[in-house]
């Protein structure tokens, strides 16, 4: 009889990738909530048919590939990476961007390259670039949050304004997007970039009543939610701290950088940490175990550089959000920051 | 008797060039494809096909430079040193772009415009180099020719199917600009299959290109496989 002598842990919880996977779908529930209450049931039409989209050309390419269909289904991974597209795009864009994103993410970014496991970049960011570099106006009419709004919106208005683009009045998804007095409401990290190219300062910014219009304290507010469900992750052990605490304090410290040498044309680290998708990619999408860093050190790194990528973006770039890009950018150095910070074999040499 | 031995003799020597024609044309359009399989002059390759008739162009000029190339270091692949061969084949070369370059200035001046840099650059397009060194520079004339015409025709039809698919999905429509290339007559020619306000802009640009490119290597090898079997 062979006795087995192995180190500690020796209880250890197991868990399937599909206990993992269903396990971040609720923690993206206070978020994903929310999100639709103050910007629409459309962000629940998103999901709907981005989650039957992802099922279905999973199934489809895993049969054309003759791999077990269900088996794969099964694991959800797909269903997540559906619904991480759908909560980042705008609620009431047209249905086929959401089609178009979701099939490019599942079949290029994932099954292309191996199936689960296998594909190098994240397949909800890939496809979030693609469809932002492709459809930037679609892409970029957030609609205003819905006490603010100069119309009110039924359920019918929206599910018309997803499948056609029109509300039921005839109003297009870019004149919804337009208050009372005619200003535009853009997202918050919009109207300051915006404002920043047209000469303003940030104080004028945060002042202007264009600022006051944009959805701010929504986008604020899902960020909280986001950041809720993110310590559920951490508390439940699905995730572990490095990426998250690295990548918000690279945020801070390097947006503070900026932010100390010129108040006036960088957004304080306070704006950066609450707005765009910071607190969803801190948590959600930075950490997904395929693509980011594997080892301790190296997920350090891996945060500290995609917060350098997002804050230089944000504050220089030519885009309103950067932790898309910042991620894919990451998703590259991957290989390279783990070949550098292997960790020493307990008794090898240095 | 002799003449019956020469008789049988040249034959032969008609089937084998038959034969070697046959090879050549298989290795050029889908053996050998330099656009598919060698993956050479992915440059022009990838930046130009985002229409049609942009593709068309450079395919053409392309396989003019191609065979021209190929013929005339053939028939001085016995004159010139082992060790300057390489200088020379782009001075030729070269010589040959440069004529390209003036006769598309003068009679295509929109097409000239709209594909800029890359005529120029024809001439580091590594198939027609490649070709010289390792096909031209050993073989007779007319094979060099033929072989030249066979890379170009691959090269091209690779150039022009990935600008009909990038020019489908970005615009809807097909040869769309082709009078800038055949003149006012072939208007015709340009066809809308649909119409959109929202443009598949990742067609039209670069990693669009890389996918298709993918897809279309992908789609090669399958039938390739299928074939096997």
């Amino acid at each position: 009889m062979a006795f087995m002598n192995s180190s500690s842990p020796h209880q250890r919880q197991r868990r399937t990738t599909s206990q993992i996977m269903v396990m971040v779908i609720l923690c993206l529930i206070p978020g994903v909530f929310l999100q639709s209450y103050f910007f629409g049931i459309g962000n629940l039409l998103q999901i709907t048919l981005a989650s039957v989209v992802a099922l279905g050309s999973e199934a489809l390419i895993l049969k054309l590939r003759k791999r077990p269909v269900l088996r794969s289904l099964k694991d959800g991974s797909a269903l997540l990476t559906g619904l991480l597209i759908a909560v980042s795009i705008p609620p009431l864009s047209p249905w086929w961007i959401v089609v178009i994103g979701t099939a490019f993410a599942v079949i290029f970014v994932k099954q292309l390259y191996g199936g689960l496991g296998q594909n190098l970049f994240n397949p909800a960011m890939a496809a979030y670039v693609v469809l932002l570099i492709s459809f930037p106006v679609q892409m970029t009419s957030w609609i205003p949050v819905q006490s603010l709004h100069p119309f009110s919106l039924t359920f019918m208005d929206q599910l018309s304004a997803f499948l056609s683009g029109f509300t039921l009045d005839g109003y297009t998804v870019a004149q919804l997007s337009v208050s009372i007095d005619g200003l535009t409401m853009a997202t918050p990290l919009d109207t300051a970039r915006n404002a920043l190219h047209s000469g303003f300062t940030i104080t004028e910014m945060l002042n202007s009543a264009e600022f006051k219009a944009s959805s701010a304290q929504a986008i604020q507010w899902v960020n909280v939610g986001f950041l809720f469900g993110g310590l559920i992750l951490l508390y439940k052990r699905i995730i572990q701290w490095y990426i998250p605490a690295a990548f918000l304090a690279g945020l801070v410290s390097f947006s503070f950088i900026a932010f100390a040498y010129n108040p006036d044309l960088n957004i304080s680290p306070l704006f950066h940490i609450f707005s765009g998708a910071t607190m969803l990619g801190a948590f959600f999408i930075l950490t997904d175990p395929v693509t980011a860093a594997t080892t301790v050190k190296g997920r350090i790194f891996y945060g500290l550089l995609v917060a350098l990528i997002v804050v230089i973006i944000r504050n220089i770039g030519g885009y309103p959000d950067a932790v898309a890009f910042a991620v894919l950018l990451g998703n590259m150095c991957v290989p390279l920051i783990d070949y550098y910070t292997q960790p020493k074999v307990y008794g090898g040499r240095a | 008797m002799n003449q019956q031995v020469e008789e049988i003799e040249s034959q032969q020597t008609a089937e084998a060039e038959q034969g070697i024609y046959k090879e050549l044309m298989y290795q050029g359009l889908w053996k050998n494809n330099p656009g598919i399989v060698q993956l050479l002059g992915l440059c022009p390759l990838l930046a130009v096909s985002n229409t049609l008739t942009n593709a068309l162009g450079l395919g053409l000029a392309t396989l003019f430079v191609l065979t021209a190339s190929n013929s005339l270091i053939s028939l001085i692949r016995n004159h010139v040193p082992k060790t300057i061969r390489i200088p020379v084949f782009v001075m030729i070369i070269a010589s040959l772009v440069s004529c390209i370059q003036l006769l598309m200035n003068a009679f295509i001046y929109e097409l000239y415009l709209s594909l800029g840099i890359f005529i120029p650059l024809i001439v580091t397009n590594c198939i027609i180099i490649g070709r010289a060194e390792a096909f031209a520079s050993k073989n007779t004339v007319k094979h060099a020719a033929f072989d030249g015409l066979m890379m170009g025709l691959g090269f091209s039809a690779v150039l022009v199917l990935l600008g009909a698919s990038r020019e489908i999905l970005a615009q809807g429509t097909l040869f769309d600009g082709i009078e800038t290339l055949l003149g006012d007559w072939a208007q015709f020619l340009t066809v809308t299959l649909y119409h959109t306000d929202t443009s598949f802009l990742l067609a039209a640009l670069p990693p669009g290109a890389f996918i298709i490119m993918g897809l279309i290597i992908a789609l090669k090898n399958s039938i390739d496989q299928k074939a096997e079997k």
